[in-house]
């Protein structure tokens, strides 16, 4: 890798821990620990915070310069040259005016910008650690986490945590200065007037906690239903051909019908609650405004006030009318942010089960040597069931293990044990000597290779999904790969050939095309341990001697392990092991499992032998 | 070869000038459509849905009407009070009463009229999201395969999704819109109205702003475009991180994917950034604009104040009129790109409506009826996903009521593809296939597949319970039934070890199961299911053979009666058929039964000796021949 890859390759971590250094002390609120990140880009914030207040305080002067205008209009014309005073009064209040004007809309587009931008430089943060934690997770969490759920959190949650500084930090300090500043104001101006002009704010104050409250519980609960809904439509269009097949079409807009009839009401309620909650606001600021109105004008009739501070207090009140619609948006925004970050942050804090241990080093492959030694296990979401008991055996270079058994006997469990996608409970796997918890985890998946048994093909061309392992492989290695596992001439006879995009999880393709693929796929790795979890059921047996044929060089220099179920694909392996119920019951080479007699013996002689037997009796 | 394989990786690793091959995300470069702000199909479209509605509608428009009224009419009852009613130590309380009064109507109109509107044009806008997206997921219902395969569910999820939000967050402020748009109309009239030259003057400051936004326009447009178009790449490179998490783990790819998905969300964050720059580079100008109107109402309307040539009522009016007439271009301006990304969204919305339905019941189609009897005919059937390379050439064959008739063949042969043309999952292109002696393409879909069960090479699960998905649609079949068909299967030990037995939960496409498990699981669905036909592709691949012995004993009773259709490559599976068929490249080379082909000496008789030859054994030749034979597909 370049050294610029290596640098780039440092970052996940660097962005991890910014934003875990934000989490400090759990029992903080999440508010405060989003406010923490955006304080991490200090200028950007910094920048947005600071022309929020220039920005409101140019906001504020305009009604005192616009009453200041009113009372000049008001100067009794007792000579020509107070007329002419008044103009130019009224000329400079006019150019302040608009010098104003000017200045607020400048700061305005910093304040706005510079919030964004905090958002986006978050955002983009978030996004990275988010997907290096995802990619990073254990495979026991992605078994218990749906994926549709995940890509909420990845997407929707992380919006709103976003959002945060634009639309309820900043949008908070501007309304504060506004009201707090032009409270200062108008009480120093006039006492009584004052405190009714900011009549509303109290009340406006106990409506948005509340409000925030409810919208910050439905939210949850309509997350909840909406990711019932999204689980309902994913699944159908993914299992549609079971849909298809079952003419299953009614039953599934039913189950559509009903999650969606359940978010709908949720979703009506909440808007009840919002328009509810800002109406009543709107309200209570027009009646301050009466309030104003009246006693001031009991007041400018009594002498004791101008007409121009009364328009001064209006304007004030206008200039208030959109943040106050807009503190409706505001608490929304806090709800939003509060939940959203929660879900984020607990995905974001959870702890990786699998990573590399305290002092893991390096592996060294020297013999190539695989041992299982008393291996436990059993899956952390089941933990009851044990999955394999005491399994040990040892397998050398350029040995091949056949491994057979029915359902659920712990073959596909074993084979994810090696790559630690799992960790044992009890005993240790060992290569080479060094039990693989103490490999650095790289290295040891590098070791190791193995071809699953439901393998995920991407959506992209058949030379992307070969090269996935090895991205920088030579086409002539990618054609040699395919070649092994049979799939060159089939790709040749393609119109685009390896250029062919495959279809979501390969479904353009046959089972068998889509197996030989995912062998192709494997060959490109270079592992000590290799293995092929029932990768071959879908493939006729011919094509199957084939791919072994081939193979056979590449499996002299590793530690090959097969699972199938046609006895055929390892009767030539160096051991079979049979497996029932987590454990090893039988082993031996073909020959010695038939001298047997055991199970292993039945297995083949029901597939050897003519089975007219079997089916009368 | 396998060993040039390795010599060539060191040196490949080293020249690491070269990109990798990005997977990330390249996948979902959506086509973006930025279209004309207002396309008056889509409009028509989306019309059709809020119709229903449109009584709310209407009320909602009113509603948004006597709103604008009531801000218009409060800073003139503002100026009314000013003007007759605070004359300095006048005692005429009466006006300033009156004023009063008048204010408080106004404002509780307001109020009734700000939450009404608001409800309904919520309410409205939730309703017809729904309605959408429940209307394109019927329409995908109906759609056939075809399209399916070549469509993503990530991207059908994000139409279903984001493209149905941004229609009802274009909803929502379309009907504010209407309210923006009166608002402006009524300043412009009521300033005129009140001093037609000092109206005139304020209004001067139009016109500066539009010639500012047409050369915006086009700028800000395409960063926008842009803004949109990285986001939903990163979006999909972090769904395909999700889903292929287990590839991308057992292969070590963590690295590389996270240096590519670092580009894509760096990009991202570029185009947001300038589209950020462009939407609020109007504000200062708005606002420079505003102070300017306000500037030239205080001159020019002050000095005739001053002159006692205008009321100071009507200037404070001004004030406030000229501060609340840039609020709706301010609100306009942001709109635009709502508008615009609705109309983007919009049109891919249609386009997933207007996916036509290739594969229809025919008008006068006939329901097959559960008394048929359960032949299966494939008359010279020629087929092919792409018509230009037919998969299958010419396949006649016939299954006759009762017989149990196998499918053999070389990977990639076009056995699963038979199946599915059975289910009428794709339309043949020459031939006929024929159920129960009637065309399929007679028949409705929906009586021909409760009539037929399959289980799929795939088996795909669903997230809930296993009694949920045994008797998966056919919700009346009772515990008895489904725990019957388990046994029958050879499931019943393990469900039952299981946490929660029956009522067990399953994982996302069954994860929690080993995948022969799964496998069974789906068999007993197609048991439960009691269709006169069972089509079994690979039902027990992924089982041993002792396991399959068990379920063949139990299926033998279960059969009498019905049609079988099996697909199996371990040739003992099938061994006990009727009727082997062998297909090769899609043609049909031979049929007949087990000792028939055996004799035969061809294909079959080949792949079977394969099945039980140790390896050394086979002479090179033997298997180039049968190999060469196999697998040229
Ligand atoms: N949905 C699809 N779109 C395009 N091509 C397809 C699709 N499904 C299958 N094919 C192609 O059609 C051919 C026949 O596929 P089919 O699935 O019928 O094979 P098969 O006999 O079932 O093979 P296998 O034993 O491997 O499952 C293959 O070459 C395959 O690539
Ligand atoms: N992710 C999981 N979480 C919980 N239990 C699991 C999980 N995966 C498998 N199991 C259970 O562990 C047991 C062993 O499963 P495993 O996949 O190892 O079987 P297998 O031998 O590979 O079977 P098959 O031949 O069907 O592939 C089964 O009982 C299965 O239900
Ligand atoms: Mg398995
Ligand atoms: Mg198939």
């Amino acid at each position: 890798m370049s050294s610029d890859a290596t640098d780039r390759v440092a970052k996940p971590l660097a962005s991890l821990a910014l934003v875990n250094a934000a989490g400090w002390g759990k029992g903080f609120s999440i508010l405060t620990r989003i406010t923490v990140m955006a304080f991490r880009h200090p200028w950007q914030s910094s920048f947005a915070i600071g022309a929020t207040l220039v920005a409101s305080t140019f906001q504020l002067m305009i009604p005192r310069l616009l009453g200041q205008a009113v009372d000049h209009t008001q100067v009794a014309l007792t000579g020509g040259n107070a007329g002419q005073m008044a103009q130019d009064a009224l000329l400079t209040t006019a150019l302040l005016l608009l010098g104003a004007s000017v200045l607020r809309g400048i700061f305005t587009l910093i304040q706005n910008y510079y919030s964004e931008a905090v958002g986006h430089h978050m955002g983009y943060r978030l996004r990275l650690a988010c997907y290096e934690k995802i990619q990073r997770l254990s495979f026991s969490f992605h078994d218990s986490m749906h994926s549709g759920d995940l890509i909420t959190v990845g997407l929707l949650d992380l919006e709103g945590v976003r959002m945060y500084f634009s639309t309820a930090l900043v949008r908070m300090v501007l309304l504060t200065m506004l009201i707090g500043i032009g409270a200062y104001m108008l009480i120093s101006t006039d006492v009584v007037l004052g405190l009714l002009a900011l009549s509303f704010v109290p009340f406006v104050g106990w409506r948005s906690s509340v409000t925030q409250l409810r919208l910050r519980a439905t939210w949850l609960d309509l997350q909840e239903r909406l990711s019932v809904l999204t689980r309902v439509m994913e699944e159908n269009l993914g299992g549609i051909r079971v849909v298809r097949a079952f003419a299953a079409q009614e039953h599934e807009m039913d189950k559509f019908e009903v999650a969606s009839q359940s978010a709908v009401t949720l979703a009506h309620q909440r808007v009840g609650i919002r328009v509810a909650n800002t109406s009543a606001m709107t309200l209570s600021f027009f009646a301050a405004m009466g309030l104003v109105l009246w006693v001031g004008g009991t007041k400018v009739m009594a002498g004791q006030m101008t007409v121009g501070t009364l328009t001064s207090f209006l304007t004030f009140m206008t200039i208030l009318q959109m943040p106050v619609r807009q503190l409706g948006l505001m608490v929304n925004a806090f709800a939003r942010a509060s939940t959203c970050g929660a879900r984020l942050f607990e995905l974001l804090d959870l702890d990786i089960a699998i990573k590399d241990g305290k002092n893991a080093s390096e592996l060294k492959v020297t013999d190539g040597t695989l041992r299982f030694e008393n291996v436990n296990f059993a899956y952390p979401s089941a933990a009851k069931n044990q999955v394999l008991t005491g399994v040990t055996f040892e397998a050398k270079r350029g040995e091949t293990i056949g491994i057979v058994g029915p359902p659920g006997s712990g073959k596909s469990t074993l084979a994810h044990l090696i790559p630690r996608f799992y960790d044992v409970s009890g005993g240790r796997i060992t290569i080479d000597g060094q039990d693989i918890r103490t490999a650095t985890l790289q290295s040891l998946r590098r070791s190791v290779g193995v071809v699953q048994q439901d393998s995920f093909l991407f959506t992209t061309t058949i030379e992307n999904n070969i090269a996935y392992g090895d991205p920088w492989a030579k086409e002539a290695r990618i054609e040699r790969a395919s070649e092994s596992a049979q799939l060159h001439n089939y790709v040749l006879g393609l119109p685009t050939g390896y250029e062919t995009v495959v279809g979501e999880r390969g479904v353009s393709l046959s089972g068998g095309q889509r197996q030989r693929l995912s062998i192709a796929r494997a060959l490109m790795l270079r592992p000590a341990v290799m293995v092929f979890d029932d990768s071959t059921a879908a493939i006729d047996a011919g094509t199957e001697q084939r791919i072994r044929s081939a193979m056979r060089k590449y499996a002299a220099e590793r530690v090959t392990l097969i699972v199938a179920h046609r006895l055929s694909s390892l009767m030539h392996a160096d051991r079979i092991l049979f497996m029932e119920d987590g454990r090893i019951v039988e082993s031996g080479t073909h020959e010695e499992l038939l001298a047997l007699g055991g199970r292993y013996k039945a297995l083949y002689d029901l597939q050897v032998r003519p089975g007219d037997d079997i089916l009368s009796a | 070869m396998a060993e040039e394989l390795e010599t060539e990786r060191a040196d490949v690793r080293e020249d690491g000038r070269r990109p990798p091959r990005a997977v990330v995300g390249s996948h979902r470069i959506e086509e973006e459509i930025f279209g004309k702000v207002f396309d008056s199909n889509i409009i028509k479209r989306i019309w059709t849905f809020v119709e229903p509605y449109r009584t709310k509608i209407y009320w909602a428009v009113a509603a948004v009407l006597s709103f604008t009224a009531m801000q218009l009419l409060i800073p003139l009852i503002i100026r009314y009070a000013i003007d007759h009613g605070m004359q300095q130590g006048s005692a005429d309380w009466h006006v300033l009463t009156w004023s009063i009064v008048v204010f408080l109507v106004a404002i509780i109109i307001n109020f009734g009229a700000s939450y009404l509107q608001e409800m309904l044009v919520g309410g409205v806008a939730e309703d017809v999201l729904f309605d959408i997206r429940k209307a394109m997921f019927s329409h995908l219902q109906r759609v056939s395969l075809s399209w399916m395969d070549k469509t993503e569910v990530g991207r059908l999820m994000s139409r279903l999704q984001g493209d149905v939000n941004s229609m009802q967050e274009f909803l929502e402020t379309s009907v504010l819109s209407v309210g923006d748009i009166a608002l402006l109309f009524g300043i412009v009239f009521v300033m005129l109205y009140l001093d037609f030259k000092l109206g005139l003057l304020t209004l001067c400051a139009l016109p500066v702003l539009f010639v500012v936004r047409l050369f915006w326009l086009p700028r800000a447009r395409k960063s926008f475009m842009a803004a949109h178009e990285t986001n939903s790449i990163a979006n999909g490179a972090l769904a395909e991180a999700i889903h292929g998490v287990r590839a991308v783990q057992s292969m070590d790819r963590e690295r590389v994917n996270f240096m590519l998905y670092d580009d894509k969300a760096h990009a991202n964050l570029r185009t947001h950034l300038t589209a950020a720059k462009y939407a609020q580079v109007m504000v200062p100008i708005v606002d420079s604009l505003t102070g300017l109107a306000m500037a030239l109402v205080i001159v020019v309307g002050g000095s005739r104040v001053l002159n006692q040539a205008l009321d100071v009522g009507v200037m404070v009016a001004f004030l406030f009129y000229i501060q609340r007439f840039f609020d709706p271009i301010r609100s306009l301006t942001l709109q635009y790109s709502v508008m615009q990304r609705a109309m983007a969204s919009g049109q891919r919305l249609t386009e997933v409506l207007d996916v036509p339905v290739d594969i229809q019941d025919a008008p006068n189609a006939k329901v097959l009826s559960p008394d048929m009897d359960g032949s299966v005919e494939f008359k010279d059937v020629v087929f092919g996903y792409n018509p230009k390379h037919p998969v299958l050439k010419h396949v006649s064959f016939k299954v006759n009521p009762g017989e149990t008739v196998a499918l053999v063949g070389p990977t990639g042969s076009g056995k699963s593809s038979c199946m599915s043309l059975i289910h009428r999952f794709y339309e043949v292109q020459g031939g006929q296939v024929l159920v129960g002696g009637h065309d399929v393409r007679d028949l409705t879909q929906d009586s021909l597949g409760r009539q037929i069960a399959m289980v799929l090479q795939e088996p795909f699960l669903f997230t809930g319970t296993v009694f949920d998905n045994i008797r998966y649609h056919k919700t009346d079949a009772t515990r008895e039934e489904v725990i019957e068909a388990a046994k029958t299967v050879g499931a019943h030990d393990f469900i039952m070890r299981m946490p929660g037995g029956y009522d067990g939960i399953l994982g996302q496409r069954g994860g929690n199961l080993s995948l022969g498990q799964r496998q069974l699981i789906s068999f007993a669905r197609a048991l439960v299911a009691d269709a006169k036909i069972l089509v079994l592709d690979e039902a027990t691949a992924n089982i041993d053979s002792y396991t399959e012995m068990l379920i063949q004993k139990a299926l033998v009773k279960l059969l009498e009666g019905r049609t079988g259709l099996v697909i199996a490559h371990r040739l003992a599976t099938i061994r006990e058929a009727d009727r082997i068929i062998v297909l090769q490249n899609g043609e049909l080379i031979e049929s007949g039964n087990h000792t028939e082909l055996m004799r035969n000496r061809k294909l079959y008789s080949k792949l079977y000796n394969l099945n039980y030859a140790s390896f050394d054994d086979i002479p090179e030749d033997v298997l180039d021949e049968a190999v060469t034979t196999g697998q040229a597909t």
